[in-house]
């Protein structure tokens, strides 16, 4: 029995493929401005890898900002649910999922049983979401990807005041003009993202284990500044890539319900 | 007769004014330079000049403004609050009420029958409803800040910008853009979500009498209009001096009074 998970972020698609409940192969692109279009390119290369073709593939639950406009999609299910799902079937210890995306965050809490307890999400300011060090990134001409690696070498404590994107791209360019370190000036947004996503997810309380999905938990800057933050170590997710967890979880959504029929 | 000059150094432009017997002989606005000190220097030279004098005729000068601190021509600083509020009882005796949008700001003032601040309220944690905002927005539309006012009143059909963030608002603008929306549909709902934004920090602060609105962003008369329309009040308009002065008018009237408030 073959099945996929396809979300459709605004930023990005994600797609993952699964047969009797093992991961065959998964697939991220960057969004473009149709939904219907993403869904399609990331299904076709996440079938590709594992060598099969749409038709092969017998159930698809779709997930995302986009999904209502996912046209192969077999039902929807919310970001939330399919986060939460992904992880508990990957980390069934964790009691909260950190989710930073493109436009969002949210902390969601999971009960024993992976079910969807308090939640809470911020999609009304830029601060806090993927889109802070994107701008920040675009500032600083370093690669989105990069960030958190350069980070790393920082040896200066730096602090960002601001916590609106506007406000701080300012802040940064200041610190450039005043001759303040790469490294050093990384390491401060990386400390100043993670302050705004724990005040969040302190605020319907952290329970560990605490596991943090989304593209930016690639980034090791922010993945160490929130743990640093909330006080309580992020669990890790043993290799997997953090950012196809909705795709994942919309994949098992997917597994159940063919099992059920 | 004493001479006195005031000069407010804001973090996007820098004004200054001169006085004598409690009229302007000179004023001077600028786009700020990176160093407040630089800024002030520039623009107390531009009203010097105006007045056809030089810095030895002044008797006094008071300094205000984000940079007020780093003026070294200056005798004294005074805070932007204080000033903001003197300089509009001279622009309207009758002001009750103040709306002075500021570059990276937003302040609402109530004013006692002597011109004395006695309640204020402020944002200056987020780029939304500040001249920040507007700036942004001409910027994406490549329209000078000046034209952005005047586009509310060509407008047909004007959009409704459905995020506050300037960053989400900015994406909205774009979209539009893109999609072939007239400029001034897209004009007219930027000035319509900027003075909604205000209207929120101004009705926290109701009074019975006349309202003034100070800063640069008094001149856009697409805000002003909208924001009469949600406040339900008539804005009133003072053609003593440009509004976007009222800090540095401020300035030097307490100057004058010998550094007294």
């Amino acid at each position: 029995m073959i099945v996929a998970g396809c979300d459709v972020g605004s930023l990005t698609a994600k797609a993952v493929i699964m047969e009797n409940e093992a991961m065959l192969s998964s697939a991220v692109i960057r969004a473009g401005t149709r939904p219907a279009e993403s869904a399609e390119a990331v299904m076709e290369m996440a079938a590709a890898r594992a060598g099969l073709k749409l038709a092969d593939i017998s159930r698809i639950v779709g997930t995302g900002y986009g999904r209502e406009r996912i046209p192969f999609a077999d039902s929807v299910e919310s970001e939330i649910s399919c986060h939460a799902k992904g992880i508990w079937r990957l980390v069934p210890s964790a009691r909260m999922v950190i989710d930073i995306g493109g436009q969002d965050a949210k902390a969601t809490r999971l009960d024993a049983n992976g079910k969807v307890g308090r939640f809470i999400y911020n999609d009304k300011c830029a601060s806090g979401t993927g889109r802070f060090l994107e701008i920040m990134a675009e500032a600083l001409e370093v690669p989105l990807g990069q960030m958190g690696a350069m980070g790393e070498h920082s040896r200066q404590k730096l602090t960002i005041s601001n916590q609106c994107v506007i406000f701080a791209e300012s802040e940064v360019i200041s610190l450039v003009n005043d001759g303040k370190e790469l490294p050093d000036i990384l390491n401060a947004l990386h400390h100043a993202m993670a302050r705004r996503v724990a005040s969040l997810a302190r605020s319907i309380e952290v329970v560990p284990d605490v596991v943090m999905t989304g593209g930016v938990a690639k980034n090791c800057g922010v993945f160490n500044a929130l743990s640093k933050a909330l006080d309580v170590p992020l669990k890790s997710l043993d290799g997997m890539d953090p950012q196809i967890m909705g795709a994942l979880g919309a994949a098992w959504y997917a597994a159940e319900n063919e099992k059920n029929h | 007769m004493s001479i006195f000059a005031g000069c407010d150094v804001g973090s996007l432009t820098s004004k200054a004014v001169i006085m004598k017997n409690n009229k302007i002989i000179g004023s001077y606005i600028l786009k700020s330079k990176p160093r407040p000190g630089d800024s002030a220097e520039a623009s107390i030279n531009g009203a010097l000049e105006a007045a056809g004098l030089s810095l030895a005729n002044i008797d006094c000068c008071i300094a205000t403004g984000y940079g007020r601190d780093k003026i070294g021509f200056a005798d004294g600083a005074v805070s932007e609050i204080s000033c903001h509020g003197r300089g509009a009882y001279w622009l309207l005796p009758s002001a009750q009420m103040v709306i002075d949008i500021g570059g990276q700001d937003c302040k609402v003032m109530k004013l006692d029958a002597n011109g004395r601040v006695e309640r204020f309220t402020t944002n200056d944690k987020c780029a939304s409803g500040t001249g920040r905002f507007l700036e942004v927005m001409a910027r994406v539309l490549e329209v000078d800040i000046s034209e952005l006012g005047s586009l509310s009143r060509k407008a047909r059909a004007p959009v409704t910008l459905a995020s506050t963030c300037t960053i989400w608002a900015q994406a909205d603008v774009i979209k539009y853009l893109n999609s072939g929306t007239a400029i001034e549909d897209i004009g007219a709902g930027i000035n319509t979500a900027m003075a909604k934004r205000v209207a929120i920090l101004a009705s926290s602060m109701r009074t019975e009498g006349d309202v003034l609105m100070t800063g640069g962003v008094a001149k856009n008369t697409g805000v002003v209009s909208t924001l009469e329309k949600l406040l339900g009040v008539r804005i009133k308009k003072t053609r003593k001096a440009d509004p976007q002065l009222a800090g540095a008018i401020g300035a030097a009237v307490i100057a004058g009074n010998g550094g007294g408030i």
